[in-house]
């Protein structure tokens, strides 16, 4: 249920982002998801890919430092209050978000949210018994 | 009646002679007669005292009555800074505890610093030396000496101090900073002669604007500056906003401190005080003694130092002896300005830095050697330190606050080894350019106009 995101390091200076996401749109590869944080200083530019393995080969030839994490997406109902009903199972537990960001799907309805889980199998446990809608890389590759 | 800036105009300063610069004049036939009376003295003295030179003549062979012509010091093996490290604290000392007066150390490369001694003649020869020093310069009894390098153990201010004060000018004991009450000062006390590092001065004459202060409106009328190597553009610029005349002096602590050549009012190379420094170039590679005109590694030898006599001291500064006579009449030979060192030392903020130390940081944080590079740039006259590192798969993380950290902690590694605090950057990786596999490690800016 956890699925690969790939982080690069990127400082943050003007057409840094722009190289890795020509790179992977000339090999065909399809980003899904993708976030941009970014200090004063520098900048991560994390993204889920449809070929992970590949996309880091590739990323990694072309000189980029990356990262293989491990994120959990979940599908929720796109209306206000949606996110707060899926942070607030980890209200009190010991389960840290480290971060998260999200994206509303063309089709309307549903949002998908990744997070980034200090503890990602009791974090997909829990999300499992609320009845959260927890999405493996195929489920984000078809929609 | 004339106003104190008429009275010292340029002028009347370069047709001056001091009375203190009477030994600049003698005789090349005598001065080599007399460098090498005191080359023999000094070779007797530190081989019958020093164990590490007596050990190194036992080796070739030799004893002090060898040296009977100067050409002869080519047989003498070379000291070197690590010599100093090697036997710290007192190990190359050539006078008992009792007789030597004042100790100053410089800055340590590896945590210890270079201690170096003075006996009470030792500190005579050093202050007459500054003394000739700032008389060519065009100094004199009456003139008021803003003394604006540090005090303490670093030889720059003392030395500065006694010889200002043996010249019988009138001494303001500055030491760095507070560069608005160095201004002020200079303004209200009407000085006429400053010593600082030639960056120093640049910010100053920034300052002076800013407060609404035209230098060229004071009696200021020479700076003497070293401690640092600057370029000529520095010294025109210098010159050219606040119309003093800007002299270049050079020293090392080994030797003996600041005072150990300085320009005359030619300002075409730093005239040596050779009677106590004799100095040889050699090929830095070889250790081959090369001819006037050709550029090498200056090595010094302190004719006259009882407390520390440094036989064939390699200084890792790179300059040629001009030939040909100086047309100030001064029969003391000239050294080129000093622009690059053969080692990768680099001057900041007057503290003395390795890439080394800042490699041996990034390991303690990192495990292994990243990619890296420094840049040097001045602002405001203060040096500053840019350290680029270069992002690893394995330093990176996909979370903020932990490449901060990571950022943090080479800065802290860093303060730790230099006691400054530098500007890291996190940079991406292959960014820093490789010549033929090897980066080049210091980009310096900070002599860019």
């Amino acid at each position: 249920m956890k699925l690969q995101q790939l982080s690069l390091f990127s400082e943050n200076k003007p057409g840094h982002v722009i190289a890795p996401c020509r790179l992977l749109a000339r090999e065909g590869i399809d980003i899904r998801a993708l976030s941009l944080a970014d200090t004063q200083r520098f900048g991560i530019l994390r993204m889920i890919v449809s070929d992970w393995q590949e996309a880091k080969r590739l990323l990694e030839a072309a000189g980029s430092a990356v990262k293989v994490t491990e994120v959990v997406a979940v599908e929720v109902p796109d209306r206000p209050g949606g996110l707060a009903d899926v942070l607030s199972l980890f209200e009190g537990s010991s389960i840290n978000i480290e971060y998260m960001y999200a994206f509303p799907f063309l089709r309307g309805e549903k949002a998908v949210l990744i997070f980034r889980f200090d503890q990602p199998d009791a974090a997909i446990e829990r999300l499992q018994v609320a009845g959260v809608n927890v999405l493996d890389s195929g489920a984000l590759d078809n929609r | 009646m004339v106003s104190l800036t008429e009275v010292r105009s340029k002028s009347t300063v370069a047709a001056c002679f001091h009375p203190a610069s009477a030994p600049d004049y003698v005789p090349p036939a005598l001065l080599r007669e007399l460098q090498l009376s005191r080359l023999r003295s000094i070779v007797a003295r530190a081989w019958e005292r020093v164990p590490l030179f007596r050990a190194r003549l036992d080796e070739r062979g030799l004893t002090p009555d060898r040296m009977r012509s100067l050409s002869d010091i080519a047989l003498l093996p070379f000291t070197v800074k690590a010599d100093l490290r090697d036997t710290y604290p007192f190990g190359l000392f050539a006078s008992p505890m009792e007789e030597i007066v004042r100790l100053h150390a410089s800055s340590g490369t590896t945590g210890k610093p270079i201690v170096v001694a003075y006996t009470q003649q030792d500190l005579d020869v050093w202050t007459n030396v500054m003394k000739r020093a700032f008389a060519m310069c065009g100094l004199h009894c009456g003139d008021t000496i803003q003394n604006s390098y540090g005090y303490g153990l670093f030889t720059g201010g003392l030395g500065a101090h006694y010889g200002a004060e043996g010249l019988g000018a009138t001494v303001i004991p500055m030491s760095g900073g507070n560069t608005d009450r160095q201004i002020m000062l200079m303004k209200d006390f009407g000085v006429t002669a400053v010593c600082c590092t030639p960056s120093y001065f640049l910010h100053m004459i920034d300052r002076a604007a800013q407060l609404g202060i035209d230098i060229r409106e004071l009696p200021l009328r020479v700076g003497v500056f070293g401690a640092e190597p600057w370029t000529g553009a520095m010294r025109d610029r210098i010159q050219n906003l606040t119309g003093i005349q800007a002299f270049d002096i050079y020293g090392l602590s080994e030797i003996i401190g600041p005072g150990v050549a300085v320009e005359c009012p030619c300002q075409d190379g730093l005239h040596i005080f050779e009677d106590h420094f004799y100095p040889e170039i050699v090929d830095p590679d070889t250790g081959a003694v090369l001819p006037d005109g050709e550029d090498g590694e200056l090595v010094l030898t302190t004719l006259s130092k009882q407390a520390m006599p440094m036989i064939r001291y390699r200084t890792r500064d790179i300059t040629a002896l001009l030939p040909g006579p100086c047309p100030c009449g001064r029969s003391l030979r000239r050294m080129r300005r000093v622009g690059r060192r053969t080692d990768d030392m680099m001057i900041i903020r007057g503290v003395n830095v390795f890439p080394s130390q800042i490699e041996s940081a990034l390991l303690e944080v990192e495990g292994t050697l990243p990619h890296y590079q420094i840049i040097l740039t001045r602002h405001r006259g203060l040096d500053q330190m840019e350290v680029q590192v270069e992002v690893t798969s394995e330093s990176f993380s996909d979370k903020i606050g932990a490449l901060e950290q990571l950022n943090d902690k080479i800065a802290d590694a860093i303060e730790h080894v230099l006691n400054i605090r530098v500007q890291v950057t996190l940079v991406e990786p292959n960014t820093i350019q490789r010549s033929e596999g090897k980066a080049k490690r210091v980009i310096d800016r900070r002599l860019q106009p």
